[in-house]
């Protein structure tokens, strides 16, 4: 997918090649609700009931509309960026607003096994040297919840001694040696100019190599739709010069973005005045999310 | 509340929320499978072809039909699991070359045409004297089989011969190259502790083999049996041999792989044991059972020297069992890969649909259709080494009709 079919804009005089800017166009369109991220929560629980599963999400029509006829993305040039996040565990309080919003802005399937974003928790009980881990995902939670597309921590260690428990939230690293894109066989996941690795959903097959070959489990396929989904920073909105949605919403400031070319920027400053790690560094794919206070047990 | 999401696998420990939706299934089994069976009755038909051993003769050309019908559907469970079928050339049209899968559909393709060649020249002088013997519209299509070459001259065969020969010594690299790098797949990914093996493509190759050889072992006797034709003691002799080398040499590479991952015990080996105690277990248990199975019996069969019937009857439910060891082979490790969590803390108990797009009834249904279609091309080319005479029309218009 390096398409050589650049063309230097006239006004902006910017490279970003043509078919990379008509796949931008169509992210902006991704955006319908940028609006309503605040009270995300409450949103989807009161929702749900009216609209089944979908809450302020795109259905699949509008998805298609926002696919075939994309809007126009505001000048921008990918070669002035290098995107890139930082996680503050210590921060974290594991409320979840962070995925509601990404379910929603992202129209992610609304239910507990398919995330852009998710949270676990882990848990040390007293004397005990491995973390209990538990997310999303895990049915005591759902159970708590009463429902697959609402998203709660059950209160499990209520009566026991814990030692010491930690939040960590996940997403796509935007890997700067991204195995997704190594083993896509079409081209059709690649890794953009300004940081995040893009799917390009109009030219996936749905082979699901992608989803094999990520050692971070980033990546869902979508049924309905027929390809795979992963974070891609809110790339429609990144572009415009927003946060992304995890970002906007997060209320203790856990998640931190920004341009690594800007040394003020948030994250220039988060990497430069901690001591950041990565997951799973041995695996060589060299994230782009960096992470303050993890543990040894966070896999 | 439980049983409302009960569409997704579940699982105990920790995994990653995202593993909970399986991505590859039982399509995804019977694809090295199948590839595999092609690799295995390619490479006996090229016991003759390529090194004239004259024991192999019989069964040389019904093998070449064999690898062709099920390279046929080699693809089809790719094409059904895709989420998007009908963007399925998009892998072809723009490869993206660090891809692994990027190349099946070259590899495949190659492959096809390297067998059809192969077969029109070993059966090219059938089909000429079937053009000349058959009346009617399958006259005729015998006619268009001999793309107009219906010289049979001493000559001319020589040059056949030749032909068959050079394309069989290209298939053997190809029949390995292809299912080998069936093995690359699963085993170039770092992801999965289950699959990042550098034994994966050996150990895939040589259970291909053995499958492809068991698998002609069974349809050659049934066919013999309904064609109440006597069986050729040496041709099962020279059966036995290859299954003996290919069940010994399996069994001891993928005891070492084994051995390895436990040797090594990365992080996580405990998880390892458990999916092996665990989701697998059956599946262990029949690969492995079935394995000993043959060993034992092949191993028999040449200290005892038996030959006959009896060598049939043993050899027969040899070939039987490696076909089914080797499908527990590969469910163990399409599905097992993904059973064992990327977190390493945890394990997922896949349990198949039963009717769907992606459900064991299409598999069993892609399953028999290279069987159905290897029946019909045997009706088309028969394989059998005998001469042609007229009253031979089992597919002919008139008493179709
Ligand atoms: S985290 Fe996974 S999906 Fe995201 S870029 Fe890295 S390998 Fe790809
Ligand atoms: S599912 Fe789509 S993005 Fe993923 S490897 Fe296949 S074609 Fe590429």
């Amino acid at each position: 997918m390096t398409t050589p079919d650049k063309k230097p804009d006239t006004k902006t005089n910017e490279t970003v090649p043509l078919s990379r800017r008509r796949f931008l166009e169509f992210l902006g369109k991704g955006a319908v609700c940028t609006g309503t991220l605040a009270g995300a929560g409450r949103a989807i629980g009161s929702s749900e009931v009216r609209h089944a599963k979908r809450a302020f999400q795109q259905n699949d029509e509008q998805y298609a509309e926002s696919m075939n006829n994309p809007p126009k993305v505001p000048d921008y040039n990918w070669n002035d960026h290098q995107w890139a996040m930082g996680v503050d565990t210590d921060r974290c309080i594991g409320c979840l607003r962070c995925m509601e919003a990404c379910k929603m802005e992202n129209s992610v399937q609304m239910d507990a096994f398919h995330f852009r974003t998710w949270v676990e928790r882990y848990v040390y009980l007293e004397g005990s040297n491995t973390a209990i881990v538990d997310s999303q995902s895990d049915p005591n939670n759902i159970e708590n919840a009463g429902s697959e597309t609402r998203f709660r921590f059950d209160n499990r260690y209520k009566n026991v001694k814990v030692d010491k428990a930690f939040f960590v939230p996940k997403l796509c690293n935007q890997c700067e040696h991204p195995s997704c894109v190594q083993v896509c066989p079409t081209g059709a996941t690649f890794k953009a100019k300004d940081g995040p690795v893009l799917i390009d959903t109009t030219y996936c097959i749905g082979c699901q190599y992608c989803v094999q070959a990520c050692p971070y489990g980033a990546r869902s396929f979508n049924e309905s739709r027929g390809t795979v989904d992963k974070c891609n920073w809110c790339y429609h909105r990144i572009t415009k010069g927003l946060n992304p949605a995890c970002v906007e919403v997060c209320p203790t400031g856990t998640r931190i973005f920004g341009d690594r070319n800007d040394p003020e920027s948030p994250i220039s400053l988060f990497i430069r005045n901690n001591h950041v790690q990565v997951l799973k560094p041995e695996m060589g794919n060299a994230p782009n999310v960096f992470y303050k206070g993890t543990d040894k047990e966070v896999v | 509340m439980l049983s409302e999401f009960g569409h997704v696998t579940p699982h105990i420990g920790f995994i990653y929320p995202n593993e909970s939706d399986m991505a590859w299934t039982q399509l995804i089994v019977i694809y090295p499978y199948i590839t595999g069976l092609v690799a295995g009755a390619f490479v006996v038909s090229s016991m003759h072809h390529v090194f004239n051993i004259k024991s192999f003769a019989p069964i040389s050309r019904f093998a070449l039909l064999t690898a062709l019908c099920f390279m046929f559907f080699a693809p089809s469970p790719l094409l059904f699991h895709l989420g998007q079928p009908t963007r399925a050339f998009n892998a072809l049209i723009t490869p993206h070359w660090t891809s692994a899968m990027a190349a099946f559909g070259y590899v495949a393709g190659f492959y096809v045409c390297l067998l059809l060649l192969e077969t029109w020249f070993a059966f090219r002088e059938d089909i000429v004297a079937m053009s000349k013997v058959r009346t009617g519209i399958m006259g005729k299509v015998y006619g268009w089989l001999t793309l107009g070459s219906d010289d049979v001259s001493a000559r001319a065969l020589a040059i056949d011969h030749k032909a068959a020969r050079i394309l069989a010594m290209i298939g053997i690299p190809a029949a390995c190259g292809l299912h080998g790098y069936v093995g690359f797949v699963f085993g170039s990914l770092k992801t999965r502790e289950w699959w990042s093996s550098d034994l994966m493509p050996v150990i895939f190759l040589l259970s291909a083999v053995g499958s492809g050889v068991g698998l002609l072992i069974v349809l050659y006797v049934i066919a013999s049996k309904f064609r109440k034709t006597p069986i050729p003691n040496d041709t099962m002799r020279g059966l036995l041999y290859v299954l003996f080398t290919a069940i010994t040499v399996v069994m001891v590479i993928e005891g070492l792989e084994l051995l390895e991952i436990f040797y090594k015990a990365r992080e996580g080996v405990e998880t390892v044991r458990e999916l092996i105690m665990g989701p697998i277990w059956a599946g262990m248990s029949i690969q492995w059972a079935m394995s000993v199975f043959v060993l034992v019996v092949t191993s028999a069969l040449l200290v005892f020297d038996v030959h006959g019937k009896r060598l049939v009857n043993w050899l027969f439910m040899s070939g039987l069992a490696m076909m089914i060891g080797v499908l527990a082979m590969r469910w163990n490790v399409v599905i097992g890969g993904q059973e064992l969590s990327k977190t390493m803390k945890g394990l997922l108990t896949y349990y198949p649909e039963l009717f769907g797009r992606e459900s064991l009834f299409v598999v069993g249904i892609i399953s028999i259709c290279p069987y159905f279609t290897l029946w019909l091309a045997t009706k088309l080319l028969p394989p059998w080494e005998e001469t042609i005479v007229p009253e031979h029309r089992v597919l002919d218009a008139h008493k179709l009709a």
